[in-house]
Order: structure tokens, then C-alpha cells, then sequence
């Protein structure tokens, strides 16, 4: 029997997220003694490996870090040795890197909001046994995963660990006739966003009412555009900044319950992710990631973190609209088949932001005038946010208890915390901390 | 009775776990085919009777030591997944660098905090008895192992290189372009996915059993190419073999 006075909670291994995390709460005598999520996954030195390495292979070594995340690591370690090498790439590579960027927002969001997310809603403990209770809504999922991989599979020639995108340009273009097949179905699966809205605002009830406000920090700063390819440093707190400056932007530091390290900016924490980047950039959502926002429930600033859950819906119908308009902008400008420049190497430091389901990921190298990797350096979306996780927590289990929730609903609602920021546990993992000589 | 399966992720990306998940078009039938027992990234369910576990990663820890060991023991068949577990892959580069100082430059003056192990395949921690390569794994080629183990037939390797796979779809080759490429001795399978786009194979899905590496090494040294090139790009998915000799 729990009472407001004593509570322990530890959950080995949180279900439904992408790594090894544990959740650690400790009540003694009405006072929190403790309360972290321990990230336990294997660490694995990534950055360490990388020194060494010829720079043509930086975006795929990194890429390693995440399979659900490859797309977008291969982009910010692309943008950081084009920023070290001063090379310059097509509008047409802009163009379907932003698709690649799309269609992995697609994937991963329909991933997380299906498959993670909506068991605990439903009331199930994962996607199977809605197999046959909620068979159309399984089968719209999988229909929605199939076209967000088969985009990344033309675009980059596979879509985890894509194999095509190389620093300055593609090694291969996609036809113009697979390009005007993947409009087509983008076009078709309008309807099965808006019931993927539908579907979430009816479910939205059951989200915990909880809010702590925090600092949020995300690409901002392009005009006219959702920033997920490129721009500035975008803090709720402190404006806009340089990409260069992410050091100072996220403050890394290690903590003995976390192979992921904790960072902090302005104030004891912050948070990255889809409610980041919908708080921060809201007025640059196209139609369709309005109308979804509307339909859900959604104004910025909105302080309640299960709430990214609902901002990645508003991102599904975004990116979906923003993949049709880019195609239609390729196929106007006509594909033109470019071959990648040859590059001679050099040496200097670039850094490479870019936006990733999660949040704001930045990579950084050095390297020496071979092209050798001498430094690296990457900040990975889940490591900044674990310190907004234990604050989030060390608010909330206070209240649960002060309201009298028992301790298998603290569990449940404190789990489902942990889901809502779609954690990348073995993504943060891959730790920095390189000190620059 | 449907089989039950459990699926365990180690040092990894989990892209192979996604892998799984990108089935689409076969995902309901293998469900309604199997029970699924243990999968801690996509159910709240977690039971140790399992027939088949599906194993993704290297083991690079104490504590993954303890957890495959544990694993096998209840396993009636123990399927490595993809190149972490089959080979190592990628992480083995850590082993190429003294442990200490790899900490260190990751977690500085705190690096004591953390374990960690040389990576290790997980055939060299603990009987395997089938494996599914490449970085990430093919889903064919998981599709053809695991239809094979649920109709109790023997899944089998392909015994010749990804070049065989690559002159089938007409591709251009690699070397004429001036690059180093691993298809020549790496185990097919694949489809040439990487050539395919006018890429080079990295050997993400291990050596073949009986490369002809002197010819391979002739090739690279007709095309002008240093043994230091080779060894590193070697390295980067060989590394494994490489520690074993």
C-alpha cells in the first residue's frame, strides 16, 4: 500500500522506447529522495572511433548511432564536413535532402505516435493485440510506414542507414518518374493523416494534465519555412544564436545515472523535440500542420511535455504537405543529373545542425589536411533532454502523490513521460565532451 | 502451438529492430504467426519462455555478458541479428584504441562511471546458430531465415560474393571509377544495394567463408591503391576478423 509518505518505484528497462533507460523514484517520509531516469544502455564511443577515419566515411560511421535517426545524423555530419571543407551544394540537393528529412520525420513520428504511443491510450500493452481490435488502424499505420520508407529508399538509396547522400551532392538522383510516384501517394495519404489527426484528438483526453514550463530550444530563424533542414539556434529564453555556438548551447556535462550526458542552458534544464520546434516556430506551420494543430487542441505555447506526442501529429501533417511542394519544386526545376564534385580535402572544424524527430542534433569535426578526423563531437537530441525528463518527474510525483494516486498510476503516468519525448536511448549514448585543443 | 520468439537488443543503433518493423507488407502475417514473448521496444509484455530469440548487437559490457548468457540459456535457437551481432561491426573500432583512452575522451575525468568490455560478436560470448548480416540487415534476407525456421527447414547462407549479385543488376564497377570496394570477397546477399547507387560495398555483411583475397588485393594494387587505404576501409566492418586472427 502506497501512502503520500513512502514510495519506491523502479522500472528496469522502460518498454516502448528506443534504448535502455530506467526510471528511479524515491519517496521517505513525504520527501523525494530521489527521482532520475537512469539511461543504462551500453555506451559507445562513437567519437572516439571516428578520430582517425577518412572524412568521406564520417556520415556513415555516424549514421551507426541511430538506425531510426540515420537520415538526420547523416545530414548534421554532411553540414558539418561541408562547413569544415567550405563545400557549397546544388539547390537540387538542398531539395531532396529536405524530402530525406520529410519522409524520416514521417516514418519516425508514425512509428512513436502508433506503435509506442497509442497502446497506452488504447489501453494495450503494444501494437499487437490491435491487430484484430483495431485492424484499420494498424493497417493505416503500416500503410503510412511503408510510404515514409519507400520515400527514403528512392530518395537515399535505403531508408535506415541511407547509402546515396555523400558530402557535396547524391551519388544517385532519383527518376523524375519515381518522384512523380511517391507525389501521387503523398497526395493519396492526405486522408489517412487527417484520420491519423482524428484518431490522436480523440485519444488527446486522456494525455496527464501536466505542465512545467521550461526553456525550449530548436532550429528558428529561416524565414518563411518550419526549420528542419537548416537555421539558427532558436532558445525560448535567450533568442537566436549561431550554430556555432551549440557548445554554449548546451552545456554537456556527465552524471553518474546516465551514459547519455545531462546539459542545461539558461535554466536547470531544457527541452528539444516537436513541442520545442511547434512552441518555437508555430506561425511557420503550413496549412495542413495547423489544421492538425487546430483539430488537436494545440496553441503555443503549450508547457505540457506529453503534448510532443500531439506535436508530432501536427509535424506528420507538415512534413506531408512540405514533401509534395518540394517534389513539385524538383520536377518544375527539371532533375538534373549531377554528379558529385570531386573534393580535395583540407583541414579546419565545421559544425553541422539540423533538426531529427527528436530535436536539434549538431555534429562537429576536425580534421587535418588529408581529411583525417582529429576531433569529433556530437549532441544528440535524448541527452538534452534527460535533465528536462528528471525535472519533469521531480515536479509531477509531488503532485500525484499530493493528489492521492497510487503507485501503479505514478508507474503508468510517469512511463508514459518518459515515451512522450520519444527517447533515442542508444542515440545519446554516443557522448562527446571532446575538449579542443 | 504458434512459436514463441523473443527479440533482445545489445550495443547497437536498433536499426535492425527497425528493420523488423519495416516489414510492412508481411508484419500482420509474421504476428499472427508467432507469439511474441519479449520485445522490449514494442511491448510492455516480457516472458522468458521463448523457442526463438533474435539477437541484435555487440556485446561490449559486463552486464551484456550476464544477459546473453542468460539468454541462451533459455533459447532453444539463438538467431544473431545484423553486423553488431554477426560481426561486431562498427563498434569493433573502439577495439583498435586503448579502452582508457576511449573512455576518457568521451567521458573525461568521469569515465570511471562507466563499464565497458572489448567488443565481441555475440558467437563469441555464446553459441549462435543461424545469423542475418549487413548493417543494417536486409529484410529479405531476415524475411528468408525467419520462414525458413517457422516451416522447419534450414536457412542458408549464400556462398558467393556481393560482385555476382552486382554484374546481375548490370552495374558499373566500382573500380573503374578509381575507388576501393569490398564485393569481391563479401558474402552476397544483399542485392548489391550499395553499388546500386553507385556506391562502393563497405563488406557491411562480413568476409565470405573462402575470399580469394589475393586476388582482391591484386585488383586493388592494379588499380594503384595503398595497403594502408585498403586495411582501413577493411577495418571500418573486418575488424573482427582482423582481432580474431
Amino acid at each position: 500500500m502506497t501512502t503520500a509518505k513512502n514510495l519506491d518505484i523502479n522500472v528496469h528497462h522502460v518498454t516502448r522506447v528506443e534504448g535502455h533507460g530506467n526510471i528511479v523514484v524515491n519517496v521517505k517520509n513525504g520527501k523525494l529522495e530521489k527521482c532520475e531516469l537512469n539511461i543504462v544502455e551500453a555506451p559507445r564511443f562513437f567519437e572516439a572511433f571516428l578520430r582517425g577515419r577518412n572524412w568521406k566515411e564520417s556520415h556513415l560511421i555516424t549514421s551507426r548511432i541511430c538506425g531510426i535517426c540515420s537520415p538526420g545524423h547523416q545530414l548534421a555530419s554532411l553540414k558539418a564536413t561541408e562547413d569544415a571543407m567550405n563545400i557549397k551544394v546544388s539547390e537540387q540537393t538542398v531539395l531532396l535532402r529536405k524530402v530525406m528529412v520529410g519522409g524520416s520525420f514521417l516514418q519516425s513520428h508514425i512509428l512513436h505516435v502508433y506503435f509506442l504511443v497509442s497502446p497506452d491510450l488504447i489501453g494495450a500493452p503494444s501494437v499487437i493485440p490491435l491487430i484484430s481490435s483495431h485492424p484499420d488502424v494498424v493497417k493505416r499505420a503500416l500503410r503510412l510506414k511503408k510510404l515514409s520508407n519507400d520515400i527514403c529508399d528512392v530518395v537515399g538509396g535505403r531508408a535506415v542507414h541511407p547509402i546515396s547522400m555523400v558530402p557535396g551532392g547524391f551519388t544517385k538522383i532519383p527518376s523524375a518518374e519515381d518522384l512523380k510516384a511517391l507525389r501521387k501517394r503523398l497526395a493519396d495519404a492526405v486522408s489517412d493523416v487527417l484520420a491519423t489527426v482524428d484518431l490522436v484528438a480523440s485519444l488527446a483526453g486522456k494525455l496527464p494534465a501536466f505542465t512545467r514550463d521550461t526553456e525550449y530550444i530548436s532550429l528558428g530563424g529561416v524565414d518563411g519555412e518550419f526549420p528542419l533542414y537548416d537555421g539558427k539556434i532558436c532558445s525560448s529564453d535567450c533568442g537566436l544564436t549561431s550554430d556555432k555556438n551549440y557548445r554554449k548551447m548546451t552545456n554537456e556535462r556527465v552524471v553518474p545515472h546516465s551514459t547519455a550526458k545531462h546539459t542545461a542552458v539558461s535554466r536547470s534544464s531544457f527541452a528539444v523535440g516537436a513541442l520545442a520546434r511547434c512552441n518555437n516556430n508555430f506561425d511557420k506551420l503550413n496549412a495542413t500542420g495547423k489544421g492538425a494543430a487546430k483539430a488537436l487542441g494545440y496553441k503555443p505555447k503549450n508547457c505540457n511535455p506529453y503534448f510532443n506526442n500531439v506535436c508530432q501529429v501536427i509535424e506528420v501533417g507538415h512534413v506531408v504537405q512540405d514533401m509534395i511542394e518540394l517534389i513539385d519544386k524538383l520536377l518544375a526545376n527539371g532533375l538534373k543529373d549531377e554528379p558529385v564534385p570531386q573534393i580535395k580535402p583540407r583541414a579546419g572544424t565545421g559544425v553541422g545542425a539540423c533538426e531529427v524527430p527528436r530535436g536539434i542534433l549538431y555534429h562537429e569535426y576536425t580534421y587535418d589536411e588529408n581529411g583525417t578526423v582529429v576531433d569529433a563531437n556530437c549532441v544528440i537530441p535524448t541527452g538534452q533532454n534527460c535533465a528536462n525528463i528528471d525535472d519533469d518527474m521531480k515536479k509531477f510525483v509531488p503532485e500525484m502523490l499530493g493528489a492521492g494516486k497510487s503507485k501503479d498510476e505514478i508507474t503508468f503516468a510517469l512511463e508514459m513521460l518518459v515515451r512522450a519525448y520519444d527517447p533515442c536511448i542508444s542515440c545519446s549514448v554516443h557522448l562527446l565532451d571532446v575538449q579542443f585543443v | 502451438m504458434k512459436p514463441k520468439v523473443a527479440f533482445f537488443d545489445f550495443t547497437s543503433c536498433e536499426g535492425c529492430q527497425l528493420q523488423k518493423l519495416n516489414c510492412e507488407d508481411e508484419l500482420v502475417d509474421i504476428l499472427s504467426a508467432v507469439e511474441v514473448v519479449n520485445f522490449r521496444e514494442a511491448t510492455s509484455v516480457r516472458r522468458d519462455d521463448y523457442d526463438i530469440a533474435f539477437v541484435e548487437g555487440s556485446i561490449s559490457t559486463p552486464s551484456c555478458v550476464e544477459r546473453i548468457k542468460k539468454i541462451r540459456e533459455n533459447a532453444k535457437v539463438l538467431v544473431a541479428l545484423g553486423a553488431c551481432a554477426t560481426t561486431g561491426g562498427l563498434n569493433m573500432l573502439k577495439n583498435f584504441q586503448p579502452l582508457d583512452k576511449v573512455r576518457e575522451y568521451v567521458y573525461g575525468d568521469k569515465a570511471g562511471y562507466f563499464d565497458t568490455l572489448p567488443v565481441r560478436p555475440v558467437d563469441q560470448v555464446v553459441k549462435v546458430d543461424y545469423k542475418v548480416h549487413g548493417c543494417p540487415m536486409d529484410k529479405q534476407d531476415y524475411m528468408n531465415v525467419l520462414k525458413a525456421l517457422l516451416t522447419g527447414q534450414e536457412p542458408r547462407l549464400l556462398k558467393y560474393p556481393v560482385c555476382v549479385e552486382c554484374k546481375m543488376k548490370e552495374n558499373a564497377c566500382r573500380y573503374d571509377f578509381g575507388e576501393i570496394c569490398l564485393g569481391p570477397i563479401t558474402r552476397a546477399g544483399c542485392g548489391a544495394r550499395c553499388p546500386s547507387v553507385n556506391h562502393i560495398c563497405f563488406g557491411c555483411r562480413g568476409l565470405l567463408d573462402d575470399p580469394k583475397m589475393d586476388a582482391a588485393n591484386d585488383v586493388l594494387a592494379a588499380h594503384g591503391l595503398t595497403a594502408q587505404d585498403v586495411l582501413r576501409k577493411y577495418r571500418l566492418f573486418y575488424g573482427y576478423s582482423e582481432v580474431s586472427q
